[in-house]
């Protein structure tokens, strides 16, 4: 059975599959997308009105798929819906990493033309259950319900333990542990939202893939409950969360927020390179800043009024695709007067680094942040064709080398690779650069390998 | 000027925040333009200037308002130019204008911070800005230890630590959460600078120990709630906000000699009396 991902903020429950099968196991490598093994959330926070869409990539068989997400209220069924998949497609898309192209002018030409940008995104990374024993075993079903291919029950509990024998009760294998991951959630009164897959309901749809699942409710809590999704981690773990909000820049109050290091110039080769692609680059460069950050920050990658963009990688969302994700302050067709802000946050974390859930405060912060990089094409000339062109050739030997330093400081990748591929020779190395080199040059004289 | 005996705690106070901030702009990536620093420094050192040519002050001078600054730069976050130094006039400020009997009422760095979160746009505070690396708690602790027991007040931080870090045990114990959740709370750099660097601020504790003993632990009570019980972030600063009416209650119901920075105690008696504006500031 393939698990495409996991859904850390919720336990995943089967039936039959394997135990690591629980909510927040971390299996498969990344392929052409980037983070496909990364939870995706969405979250809307307006006061205390709280609305959390999940999507979930499950690829296992449908009728063993169950989702276990602590919740503070009993959900009615007006509460939860299923929102259009696409959406969580048009969020990720405009508020990508993304590249920016700018060409030099011809230094011979004066005055100089304007910078001509050309945006382009990165590509996206890509029941029934039994009332008998509840009971007996102080579990209650608050509402039990249908919404699109799912099966809803609300559950409240008064002993971990019974949770956990009503859970094994009625059909589904939870991995050691369970029952103190739950234990938190129950003292604090929490209710537990779980959803199966009605598979009748699911084949009138006709879907490939599971819809996402929104639920909204009051609380003055503003938190994302993960520790439940980490009972099997094996590794680091993926979130990637998208918070609206009216005001400003949300950031976590008990782990570090950091904003990744952005708008830099980056060698332009990236842009056609197989290896050294934009994407692979990217990828690298967050395994590296969050290696170096050991797991224990949560990484700012975007911040923006979502009325525009600039660049732009994918347009700003509607005012219906924002009241479909639970943005119930915009109304009509424009967005006029109502504004909403966007802040994407990317947490990679282990069960050792974040004992805590994600607890969030919106700050008053309206600076806008995006991770923008610049690749710069130099001009074509020839040293002898004005008198201009050799200090503008000898500006973009300076610059290639800037460039690949901060591709190399930025993703661990060997510098003399980079140089290498940004048309750099070692003779273009500036002295302590090569000093560097010598040093980090094994004895026997091999290159260190690229990354 | 009077000049300073070498054991003003405030000199080391001072240098130990030098230490923090830079540490803070340097590896931790807080979000603090060196313009907000000068100009928070501009402001805060102007409006000490000020207030003691207008009130003719003798024998006071500008260490307190450095620490103020200081503690500003630390904690404040804005996304403007004019939230620091407006913040850092304020809270010199509240020091001349603010008081009860011989003492200012507010600590300035704390009643700075809340007054530009509430009162200006565009400020804030950021808790987890430290994050919770064991070496940097470390520091924090013997850092801040130091500090405090040369001014004299290292009963308030550790009696505050032991009682916000006891409650934050029971909860997690109740909640039967792990002893890794509660470490996390131990490690929290934000809440080792409170302690060591605000709350012990010995112009704004009693007067004597009893007294700040109470003080701390309805500062570290109220700090739970909000934390814990009302999920409000920044619950440290204001319960020390809320909470420093009480100190001229303490003061007034257990009365002790006042704190004096050069060392030399002073009887109670003799403040109300002709000291209101000796070096409290």
């Amino acid at each position: 059975m393939h698990w495409g991902s996991s859904l850390l903020v919720c336990a995943l429950l089967s039936a039959t599959g394997p135990a690591h099968a629980f909510c927040g196991f971390y299996v498969g490598k990344a392929d052409a997308n980037l983070w496909n093994e990364a939870s995706r959330v969405v979250m809307v926070r307006d006061g205390n009105r709280t609305t959390i869409n999940m999507l979930n990539d499950y690829q296992g068989e449908l009728k063993e798929f169950a989702l276990v997400v602590p919740v503070p209220v009993v959900l009615r069924k007006e509460d939860v819906k299923t929102p259009f998949r696409a959406l969580f497609e048009r969020i990720d898309a405009y508020s990508a990493p993304r590249l920016a192209e700018y060409f030099d002018p011809d230094p011979c030409l004066a005055p100089p033309a304007r910078e001509l940008a050309a945006p382009q995104a990165l590509g996206r990374a890509e029941s029934r259950i039994a009332k008998a024993s509840a009971d007996a075993l102080g579990v209650r079903i608050e509402a039990q319900y249908t919404v699109g291919p799912y099966d809803i029950v609300i559950l409240s509990a008064e002993q971990s333990d019974g949770l956990e024998t009503w859970l094994l009760q009625n059909g589904y294998r939870i991995p050691r542990g369970a029952s103190t991951a739950l234990a938190p959630y129950i003292r604090q009164n929490l209710k537990f939202f779980v959803a199966r897959v009605n598979l009748e309901e699911h084949a009138k749809s006709g879907a490939q893939t599971l819809a996402p699942l929104q639920f909204s409710f009051q609380t003055a809590k503003f938190m994302l409950p993960i520790r439940l999704g980490m009972l099997n981690a094996r590794g680091p773990q993926d979130l990637v969360l998208w918070v609206l909000t009216r005001n400003g820049r949300v950031e976590t109050t008990n782990y570090r927020t950091v904003k990744l290091p952005a708008n830099l110039d980056l060698p332009p080769y990236l842009k056609t390179d197989q290896e050294h692609s934009f994407g692979a680059f990217y990828k690298a460069l967050f395994d590296e800043q969050a290696k170096r950050e050991d797991y224990r920050v949560a990484f700012t990658e975007y911040f923006w009024d979502m009325s525009w963009c600039d660049p732009c990688a994918a347009n700003p969302l509607s005012a219906q695709e924002l009241r479909n994700l639970g943005v119930d302050w915009v109304s009509g067709d424009t967005r006029e007067g109502a504004r909403v802000m966007l802040t994407r946050l990317h947490v990679r974390y282990t069960p050792e680094t974040f004992p805590e859930d994600l607890a969030f405060q919106e700050t008053a912060d309206r600076r806008n942040f995006q991770t923008r990089y610049v690749l710069r094409h130099a001009a074509k000339t020839e040293p002898d064709a004005c008198p201009a062109a050799a200090r503008y050739l000898k500006r973009v030997a300076e610059r290639k080398e800037r460039e690949a330093q901060a591709l190399a400081s930025l993703t661990g990748w060997d510098i003399a690779t980079i140089r290498a591929r940004n048309g750099l020779g070692a003779a273009d190395a500036g002295f302590w650069q090569r000093v560097w080199r010598w040093l980090r040059t094994p004895p026997n004289g091999e290159q260190p390998i690229s990354k | 000027m009077k000049p300073r005996l070498p054991g003003d705690a405030r000199i080391w106070q001072i240098a130990f925040q030098a230490i923090l901030l830079t540490v803070g702009v340097l590896a931790r990536d807080f979000s603090l333009a060196a313009a907000q620093m000068a100009l928070c420094f501009a402001a805060g050192l102007a409006a000490q200037a000020l207030w003691v040519r207008a009130l003719g002050l003798q024998g006071v001078g500008f260490l307190s308002a450095a620490i103020t600054c200081f503690g500003l730069s630390l904690l404040l976050r804005a996304d403007s130019l004019w939230v620091h130094p407006l913040a850092a006039a304020l809270a010199v400020s509240a020091k001349f204008t603010l008081r009860v009997g011989a003492k200012h009422l507010f600590n300035p760095a704390n009643l700075g911070v809340i007054a530009a979160v509430t009162l200006f746009p565009g400020a804030w505070i950021s808790p987890g800005q430290w994050g919770s690396d064991l070496a940097l708690a470390a520091w924090f602790i013997a850092l801040g230890g130091l500090v405090a027991s040369r001014a004299q007040r290292a009963d308030t931080s550790w009696v505050f630590l032991a009682a916000y870090l006891g409650l934050a045990g029971l909860w997690t114990l109740w909640l039967g959460k792990s002893l890794d959740s509660w470490l996390h709370h131990l490690q929290s750099g934000a809440l080792l600078l409170f302690a060591f660097f605000m709350i012990s601020d010995p112009m704004t504790t009693p007067n004597r120990c009893s007294a700040r003993v109470l003080h701390a632990l309805a500062v570290a009570a109220l700090a739970f709630a909000w934390q814990f019980a009302f999920f409000r972030p920044n619950g440290l600063l204001w319960a020390l906000f809320f909470c420093a009416p009480l100190v001229p209650l303490l003061d007034r119901s257990l009365p002790g000699a006042r704190f004096r920075w050069d060392g030399a105690a002073q009887p109670a008696a003799t403040i109300a009396r002709k000291d209101s504006w000796s070096t409290a500031r």
